[in-house]
Formats: structure tokens, sequence, C-alpha cells
């Protein structure tokens, strides 16, 4: 398909699109003017049926616990994919051996050649005074999730960005420290198997999948809503296990060559 | 203007459509498509809006207050992390790709390499 036959089919389709989406638009309330039920009744039920004042998190981590439970699996199969594809190949770790093929070669030269400056003082001590608020940051978003807006997805992808600030400061060999791969996996792996697990408490007292048993609490206190909390710690985890997972597979392309120029120096 | 949002949605959609059909970089592919995912949730919060309704949380605030629907922003809020992850999945294929091929451009992918 050359270039030009190419525009001119995204412009039929084009048209087409707007012929069906005009149709599709037809039907729907103008903007502003919401009237399908189940918001509605969500936003009337849900303080008193769940004891969380965050409807949103409420229709997440219980209402629709299974959906987020399918979301997080796209999650965990993304970040092992992306894992998968950027391991380590025997071409790339066997370079000392002077047979390493001409493509390596040329991947290290690039990369000698990308060395970034050295991190400034400035940028050193802002970056490294962030790292302890942003867990403490992190943690409230997670376990804040039933009462204001917040829960585990943002609270975990906080808490995935200290270790990307060592990064920042230069720190490579703490950064690698902090990113070993067994205890990253470990707490991907934890937050997945601990919503499921919380998922099969409900089957294991004869109730439905995911079902909220667990003590309400007062309502606008932490400790409330049930399993949705529990639920918030567990994505909150996953979530920051994979970012962290997926920003170490991209830097781990450069930072074997910058370890080892690091080092030499 | 009560059309004004579904529009910017639509415009989003074939902006983003335009680039992934005439892209000349796996990188920039990427980016559009997620222009494209990002166009479902103007869309969506488009229809959950309500005029003068407030966030659906109600901390502080009487039950019965309008609000909007809380059921498409759970569903934006899911998969505005997920898609950053599979937009990392993405980005992996074309590391593989420049590393295999040495182009990053769809169009010099024709022959296929044995």
């Amino acid at each position: 398909m050359n270039p030009r036959f190419r525009r001119y089919f995204f412009l039929i389709s084009v048209v087409a699109f707007f012929g069906v989406f005009a149709w599709g638009l037809h039907d729907l309330p103008p903007f502003g003017h919401y009237r399908g039920p189940y918001g509605d009744i969500l936003n009337h039920v849900a303080v008193y049926e769940r004891h969380a004042t965050d409807v949103v998190t409420a229709v997440n981590f219980d209402y629709r616990g299974f959906d987020t439970l399918g979301e997080e699996s796209i999650l965990f199969m993304s970040v092992i994919g992306t894992s998968l594809l950027l391991r380590p190949q025997k071409k790339e770790t066997d370079n000392n051996d002077g047979k390493a093929d001409n493509s390596l070669q040329r991947d290290l030269d690039e990369s000698e050649r990308r060395r970034a400056p050295a991190a400034s003082d400035a940028a050193r001590v802002l970056t490294l005074a962030l790292v302890g608020p942003l867990i403490v940051f992190g943690w409230y978003i997670v376990t804040h999730g039933q009462l204001t807006p917040g829960g585990g997805f943002q609270g975990g992808v906080i808490l995935a960005t200290p270790p990307l600030l060592v990064y920042l400061a230069g720190d490579l060999k703490t950064f690698k420290r902090i990113t070993r791969q067994e205890w990253v996996e470990a707490i991907e792996g934890a937050g997945i198997f601990g919503f499921v697990l919380v998922g099969l408490l409900g089957l294991f007292v004869g109730g439905a999948f995911l079902q909220n048993l667990l003590p309400l609490g007062q309502t606008g206190s932490v400790i409330s809503a049930g399993t949705v909390a529990l639920l918030n710690i567990a994505t909150g985890l996953a979530v920051s296990g994979g970012f962290v997972q997926l920003i170490y597979v991209f830097l781990e392309q450069t930072l074997e060559v910058k370890l080892r120029v690091q080092g030499g120096k | 203007m009560s059309l004004f949002p579904y529009l910017v949605a639509a415009w989003l959609f074939c902006i983003g459509l335009y680039g992934v059909v005439t892209s000349r970089n796996f990188i920039h592919l990427v980016m559009c498509l997620a222009v494209v995912q990002s166009s479902t949730y103007v869309l969506l919060l488009t229809i959950g809006y309500r005029i003068g309704g407030m966030p659906p949380v109600f901390a502080g605030v009487p039950v019965g207050t309008p609000a909007v629907d809380p059921v498409v922003q759970a569903l934006m809020l899911t998969d505005i992390v997920v898609e950053a992850t599979v937009v990392a999945l993405l980005l992996s294929l074309a590391v593989q790709v420049h590393k295999g091929t040495g182009t990053l451009n769809p169009d010099h992918l024709r022959e296929l390499q044995g």
C-alpha cells in the first residue's frame, strides 16, 4: 500500500466514521444532562452500603471489583511482556570475549555517546530530599482511597517514583540495589495475589467472589469500607512493583554501560 | 455548544488515527495510538458529566447532592494506569525492532528476514 493510497483510504474511513459517530450521538443526552440511572443509584447508596465516601473507589474495588481484577491482569501481563522482550540477551552480556558481533558493538557505542553529564548538586539534593516525602505521600494516597480521591492505582504510581528520583540523582549503585529484581517481582506478584486472595475470602465463607465481608467501620475513618481498603493496598503494591519493573527494564538498556563507565573512572 | 466535547473526542480519534496511518517512526506511532485512546476518555467523561454536578466524593458533603457519574470515572482511572503499561509494552517492541533491523520506520520493514 503506497502512502498516497493509504491517505485516501484514511479519508474515506474518516467520512464513514463521522457518519457512524453522528448516528451514535443522535440518541445521546446533550452535554451536561446526564440521565443514566447507574451513576445516580451508586451516588445514593455507596455511602450507606459500603461506608466509603469516594464512590469512584467503591465502584472500582467493590461494586465492579471483578473488572478491576481484569484491568490489573492487563497491567501484570504488559509488565511481564515488557520484561521478557527487554531482558538482557546473551550477545549483550558476553561482550568481553572479544567475539561480540557488530550490532552489539554499535549499540554499546551509541550508549556511550549518549552518556549524560553527572547530576548537579542541586538536582541531587532536591531529588534525594523528595524520596521520603513521596513514599509517605504515596501510602497516604493508597490508604485514603475510600475517603477522598485516590487509591491503589494513583498511589502505586507515586510509590514508583522514588527509585526513578534516585536514578535521576545519578546514584546508579543505590538505584540497582533498591530495584533488586527478586524484590520488585515479589511486590508486584504479592499485589495481584493479594487481590485474588481477598476475592477468594468471599467464596470461602459461602458468599460471592470479591464480596465485601469485613466490618465496614465508621464512615470517614481511615479503617472503613471493609475489603475496599485491603484491595487498595494490594493494587498499590501491584502497580508500584509493575512501574518500578518497567522503569528498571528500560533503564537497563543503558545502565550496564553507565555503571561500567562510572566504575572505570 | 452542547456538541463541542463530542467533537473534541472525534477530533482526537481522527488525528491520532491519521498519525498511526502515516507514521514513519514506531515511537511516534505508539504515541499516536495513545492519542486515539485518550479520545475515549473525553467521550466517556462527557457522557457522565452533569452541569453543576460535583465530583462523586461525599466526604463532608451530604448524600443526595447532585454529582457526576462515578462509573465512567472509575473506568478512566484504571485505564489511564493500564494504558501506561501497554504503551511501555509497545515501546519495548519498538526497541527490539530497532535492535534487530536498525530502523524504526514501518515502511522499511517490508522484506521478511529469515
